[in-house]
């Protein structure tokens, strides 16, 4: 396979596309149930610096339980943390069904030596990381050195051993949607399980034509050889709206399949509080006010 | 003969001039009844959309210095005064004398000086150095209660929406203002006015409509910390006085039949709009 003769893309279709999926009506039930789906796909994530393990602990409770005392509502797919805090997240999480996922690879630059980012990946895994989160190396990609990223996520790959591997391309820093679609490519053909569009550090982060991309090229991929890639947009998306608008594009791009949290996940911190206070707006006809929603 | 460019009113949420969300719309006619503008005829989604960005906002306005939002109220006051001509105008189409357009209009930039004036006074006459039985110093000082929601009324299209705006804002609230549905150009007009004052986007927020399906969904919506009525029927006073203890809102029902006079100023309408803190702090033995 040759990258540098992946399709090329265009924009302004994309971008007409993508503003089509805004104009689907969801009322009522079928609402209800796209925000129930969306809280299941979301992967709750704390990437900071001051993150401490108090924190996560937190982060992990709500995860379990989102709302106390609404039993219906279900719990995010996962939590996503920084290496160090894998081992109390899954000390928290034990059989809750909760996934742990780890960011690894030198996160979020990428810059580092293969050994350690292979090291870093391994020590993740032993600490019992369910998935993966790694950064493609952008600099080399942006020198058309497409081999040394395939051999690097090939590398990674391995690495995880059984856990899921989630391939960040970091679309904010790739410029153009070729370059959006040619890494997508790589990642699927060296193994990821999932896609991810960014690391939530990098502006712009998850946009709705840049997801539409990656997900025509997992589609792609799908209709060459059968084997179903996840997708993951992350960063950016704080609201239900928003959302169901990527719920949408999924349904429409990939079919229902792919809606589950099984191959598609929402990377987001906020959105999980938007979106309960969605549900509780749609349980009690009042609209509310994050004064009355844990914050972690 | 050349064809007279008119406005488009539209309503004013985060310092923008979006359309409604609803795209319904409703004729304003004078008294004559002849039609004088379009005006939008706002829904609850446009009060949500306008109360997340007074939300958004508050923190940020609230930590203003007292000094700068008194600058900016007088900041109102300068451009209000600079487009008199204006709101005599419209104040005229509606049905006013050109005296008591006037009156409206520069008892309106005066009220705006006032409250300018308390931005940095108010918190001294309402704080409290309180007596304990121990070695504190116990002291409390006004805070502002939040998001504040506020049906102008229907007696001042622009003294009463002025009156309103000018203490909530002053004691580092956000408002979103239902204007009165028969002189809501001029409620438009004067967004435009605070959209040229320093006045951040969402600080202020003005819809244009009925009352009656905009306030119920206020009274109900917990992030509102306060509602302002003025002129509802006794059924939607109730009705909204009810819905308020979902989340113990602030209930002010304070109207004024002239809100060009000195009675509709006052620092004790700031103070309704702010909360009591409290602080404990220990001193040497």
């Amino acid at each position: 396979m040759d990258f540098r003769n992946t399709p090329r893309i265009d924009q302004v279709a994309v971008e007409e596309k993508v503003a089509r999926f805004g104009t689907r009506s969801i009322k009522k039930e079928s609402k209800m149930q796209a925000l129930k789906l969306a809280l299941s796909m979301i992967d709750h994530t704390t990437l900071e610096g001051m993150d401490s393990e108090g924190r996560v602990e937190q982060l992990c409770h709500k995860a379990m339980q989102p709302i106390v005392g609404q039993p219906d509502i279900p719990t995010v797919a996962a939590i996503c943390v920084y290496p160090l805090f894998v081992k109390k997240a899954k000390s928290v999480l034990k059989d809750s069904g909760i996934k742990v996922a780890s960011v690894a690879t030198a996160f979020p630059s990428g810059h580092a030596l293969l050994q350690y980012k292979l090291d870093e990946t391994k020590f993740c895994v032993d600490q019992g990381a369910d998935e993966i989160d790694m950064v493609i190396s952008r600099g080399r990609f942006h020198q058309g050195d497409y081999n040394y990223v395939f051999d690097e996520i090939a590398a990674v790959k391995e690495a995880c051993g059984s856990a899921h591997l989630k391939v960040i391309l970091e679309t904010g820093e790739l410029g153009t949607l070729d370059q959006v679609r040619r890494a997508s490519d790589i990642a699927i053909a060296a193994g990821g399980d999932f896609i991810k569009t960014s690391t939530g550090k990098v502006n712009p982060a998850a946009t709705l034509p840049v997801t539409l991309v990656m997900l025509e090229a997992i589609r792609d991929h799908y209709d060459k050889t059968g084997i179903m890639v996840g997708m993951k947009p992350a960063g950016g998306i704080r609201d239900t709206k928003t959302a169901l608008k990527y719920l949408v594009m999924v349904k429409e791009t990939l079919g229902s399949a792919w809606l589950n949290p099984d191959w598609f996940r929402f990377g987001a911190s906020s959105l999980t509080n938007d979106l309960l206070m969605q549900i509780m707006k749609q349980k009690t006809g009042v609209y509310q006010s994050l004064d009355y929603f844990s914050q972690d | 003969m050349r064809i007279p460019v008119l406005k488009t009113y539209k309503i004013y949420i985060g310092g923008e001039f979006p359309r409604t969300e609803s795209g319904r719309y409703y004729e304003l006619k004078n008294k004559k009844g002849d039609l004088i503008a379009n005006l939008c005829l706002s829904s609850r989604k446009d009060l949500r959309n306008a109360i997340v960005a007074a939300r958004g906002v508050q923190h940020k306005w609230a930590g203003k210095t007292a000094y700068n939002k008194g600058q900016i109220l007088y900041r109102i006051a300068e451009m209000l005064e600079g487009r008199k001509a204006q709101f005599v105008d419209e104040l005229i189409q509606l049905g006013y004398s050109a005296k008591d357009a006037e009156l409206e209009v520069l008892e309106s930039v005066d009220r705006l000086i006032y409250y300018a004036g308390w931005s940095d006074k108010y918190t001294q006459l309402f704080s409290t150095v309180n007596p304990v039985a121990g070695p504190y110093f116990n002291f409390s000082k006004p805070e502002p209660t939040g998001v504040v929601v506020a049906q102008a009324p229907n007696n001042a299209p622009l003294s009463g929406l002025v009156s309103q705006i000018a203490p909530i804002i002053v004691g580092g609230n956000t408002c979103v203002v239902i204007a009165d549905e028969l002189s809501g150009t001029v409620a438009v007009s004067f967004a435009e006015v605070l959209h040229s004052s320093d006045v951040p986007g969402g600080v202020v927020n003005i819809l244009t409509g009925k009352t009656e399906e905009i306030l119920p969904h206020a009274s109900k919506h917990m992030d509102v910390n306060a509602v302002w009525f003025t002129d509802l029927s006794k059924e939607l006073a109730v009705s909204v006085e009810t819905d308020a203890a979902l989340n113990v809102k602030r209930i002010v029902n304070t109207n004024y039949k002239k809100w060009t006079k000195e009675d509709a100023q006052s620092p004790y309408l700031i103070q309704e709009f702010q909360e009591i803190k409290t602080t404990w702090h220990p001193i040497g033995m």
